[in-house]
């Protein structure tokens, strides 16, 4: 099986730990990463601003570097969310029969990293070690386009060392949205404020989610307040075992 | 996509346009402490209780699907049930009346009070009619229109909007609702407490003799049977029963959308709005009425306005499917902070935020759609499955049409065009990332960047940015692989 990592354009130029952590915890599971140099970006945020036909090339562009594979690995639930249920449809609209087919076809093998790991690799215990109290976003594409369930839940529960406290109102969104984050800066801030109270009344250390962008936004709040709660992506968490991070 | 020639409802009449940018009224009402704690207090009571009364409904995903296709089969054959509504409507001794838009719905409704010689009515709670503006237009020709559903009476003594469909004052606490009654209710018994049972207690004895004394009403329909041609109204306090069968002119204001085909579609629908809007298993008054009954005179007006162009849309289309629950707006986490007015439509929050700029056309709401973070909430508890995330997304790009062809938000197009060239190509965007290390200009003094210029500081003015990494992914990627082989 040929597999792909989508690194995704934020990961890749702003948190590359993110796409650091996923390759290491894949080929700790056996698996050999190829990551196809072409890769730019699911053309998401082009979508769902208002510009559709702006993202057709990257969606081109995204079938054209992943079509080969067998298996789509994207550490963000958002991204493979566009990728599943988005890149056919900015497609068809645009009256790209065969675009569409071909970005059905690669959306079909596309898996966030918490399903590839429990449904295509079976595995939840990959042998990490996170000696810290972290609690658990879930973000709402992971939550409600991905129906991830349970899957990042059970692989944080095989952690060692791990204390996993529940967050209140885990399924509130943080806020963040996109380009609502700057469209509509004073409600995503006040949606942020109330993540970051429920956060900070489960004395984690660390904030966890499956989603860079929705980290970088609860992650930015946290910092400014200086609560000193730290922010880790599912993968980052998973790629650490006693040996190192 | 434009749908020329598709009439838009009317500028000028009714609730259904901002007022003022969302982002800038979203901001004054975020500043509102009470209206915060209001909310956030309701909304959370009446999630927790919708999740509790659906959850015992072992097939609701069942009904939520039957919904769905039934309001469906009406919006593709409307042309048919609207002709047989009329019929059963006539031939029961109805008269049905055909509104084109705000204006003329207004206009009808005026006339068949005017005919009647009356100038005060009670009116049913009723979304159609706050959306043309009826009350104001009745006011214009010297008739008083007197809302009797409890918290709609608060928001018109209050000379309030309304912020909520089912709950329209649901921005008021008691103590606010004493005053307002102390004040414009010139019967309010003297020393009138805030305790809820003594609130309800002078409202039903001034509605008590509005009732008694009225010989006219107008309603709104939650649905019309165009088999049967029966109209039903579903509520909690029974006011609206009461103005329903006192008064001997009724006059009932719909939107075109309501019909469903059969009776028993019925079934369906009355177990998924109880649930969805009150969280109760069977709202308390289902009122039902058949043509003009016991010697009443029966109106029905039927509503285009802006529906018209909203089902030519076959993206935008199934907005129409709405029965007005408010669960959307009961999970939204924009609506809980910023209340329904901050959307200037009388229809807020998720639904409100799809429907006001179809109606309207997106001209004339041009950032309701962007008002969500398209996190979902709203689609999972709609009880006719419409997918709101998805039409707001669709209605961002009429938005960012109607921008182009009227020469608004170039630089924003132009940022979006710039970025997309950028990434559709792997060494331009490879270049673009190697370039962004100038951004590890900022932030070397903290580690982090803590204010950004230019459109960028809607960002750091409540959140930090990491400071660029030294490498990127794809450098790091490639230099292992040299490294490695």
């Amino acid at each position: 099986m040929r597999t792909a990592l989508f690194v995704t354009c934020l990961v890749d130029g702003v948190v590359p730990e993110v796409a650091k952590a996923t390759v290491r915890v894949l080929e700790r599971a056996g698996v050999r990463v190829e990551v196809p140099w072409a890769q730019t970006c699911c053309g998401q945020m082009h979508v769902n601003t208002g510009y559709p036909r702006e993202a057709i090339p990257l969606v081109r562009n995204h079938v054209a570097a992943f079509g080969g594979f067998d298996a789509i690995v994207v550490p963000s639930g958002s991204c493979a969310a566009a990728v599943r249920h988005q890149h056919a449809d900015v497609a068809r609209l645009a009256g790209d029969a065969a675009l569409a087919e071909a970005a059905q076809a690669v959306a079909g093998k596309t898996w966030e990293l918490s399903e590839f790991l429990v449904d295509v690799l079976g595995v939840t215990d990959v042998g990490a070690y996170f000696p810290h109290r972290v609690t658990w976003h879930p973000t709402c594409h992971s939550l409600r386009l991905l129906r991830v369930g349970q899957r990042p839940l059970q692989l944080l529960r095989a952690v060692e060392g791990i204390d996993l406290v529940e967050l209140p109102d885990a399924e509130q969104c943080c806020g963040f949205g996109g380009t609502f984050a700057l469209k509509n800066p004073a409600v995503s801030s006040a949606m942020l404020a109330d993540k970051i109270a429920a956060m900070r009344r489960t004395g984690a250390s660390y904030a966890a989610a499956g989603d860079a962008s929705c980290l970088l936004h609860i992650g930015g709040g946290l910092s400014r307040l200086d609560t000193g709660i730290g922010t880790r992506h599912l993968a980052e968490i998973l790629a650490t075992t006693r040996r190192g991070p | 996509m434009t749908f020329l020639g598709m009439p838009t409802a009317p500028r000028g009449v009714g609730q259904l346009r901002q007022r003022e940018p969302f982002p800038d009224a979203a901001a004054s009402a975020l500043g509102d402490r009470q209206l915060r704690r209001n909310l956030g207090h309701a909304t959370a009571v009446i999630r927790a209780k919708r999740a509790a009364a659906v959850a015992e409904v072992a097939d609701w995903a069942e009904l939520r699907a039957a919904g769905a296709a039934i309001k469906d089969d009406v919006l593709a054959h409307l042309d048919r049930y609207l002709v047989q509504l009329e019929a059963q409507v006539t031939a029961q001794g109805g008269t049905v009346h055909w509104a084109g838009d705000a204006n003329e719905a207004n206009q009808i409704v005026t006339g068949l009070i005017r005919a009647t010689g009356q100038t005060e009515v009670v009116k049913v709670k009723s979304m159609a009619t706050q959306e043309i503006g009826l009350n104001e237009a009745l006011a214009d020709a010297g008739i008083t229109a007197t809302e009797t559903d409890l918290a709609e009476l608060i928001v018109q003594l209050g000379h309030d909007r309304p912020s909520h469909i089912l709950v329209p004052a649901i921005h008021r606490n008691r103590s606010q609702i004493r005053d307002i009654f102390t004040r414009e209710m010139p019967d309010a018994p003297a020393g009138l407490s805030d305790e809820p049972a003594d609130l309800a207690a002078a409202a039903r004895a001034h509605l008590r003799r509005k009732f008694l004394a009225a010989t006219v009403a107008i309603s709104g329909a939650n649905f019309a049977i165009a088999e049967t041609g029966t109209l039903a109204v579903v509520e909690s306090e029974g006011n609206g029963r009461m103005c329903l069968t006192l008064p001997r002119t009724l006059i009932t204001v719909m939107g075109i959308e309501k019909i469903l085909p059969a009776w028993r579609d019925l079934e369906v629908f009355l177990q998924l709005l109880p649930r969805s809007s009150t969280a109760e298993r069977m709202n308390p008054y289902t009122s039902m009425w058949t043509g003009a009954t016991e010697g009443q005179d029966f109106h029905l007006v039927l509503l285009a306005t802006g529906r018209t162009a909203t089902l030519a849309d076959p993206a935008g289309r199934a907005a129409l499917r709405c029965i007005r629950c408010s669960a959307c707006l009961n999970v939204c986490p924009v609506y809980e902070r910023t209340g329904g007015h901050a959307y200037g439509s009388v229809y807020p929050g998720p639904i409100g935020a799809v429907l006001s700029p179809q109606l309207t056309g997106v001209t004339d709401n041009p950032d309701l759609p962007f008002a969500s973070t398209l996190c979902g909430a709203c689609y999972e508890v709609c009880p006719v499955a419409i997918d709101i995330p998805s039409m707001l997304v669709h209605l961002r790009s009429r938005v960012v049409d109607d921008k182009r062809a009227h020469h608004h938000g170039a630089a924003e197009a132009a940022a979006m065009r710039g970025l997309a060239w950028t990434m559709s190509d792997s060494r331009r965007w490879t270049w673009a990332l190697r370039a962004g290390h100038a951004g590890r200009l900022f932030g070397r003094r903290y580690g982090r960047i803590r204010r950004l210029p230019g459109p960028l500081a809607a960002w750091t003015g409540s959140r930090d940015l990491p400071r660029p990494p030294a490498q990127t992914f794809r450098d790091w990627w490639a230099r292992r692989a040299r490294d490695t082989s």
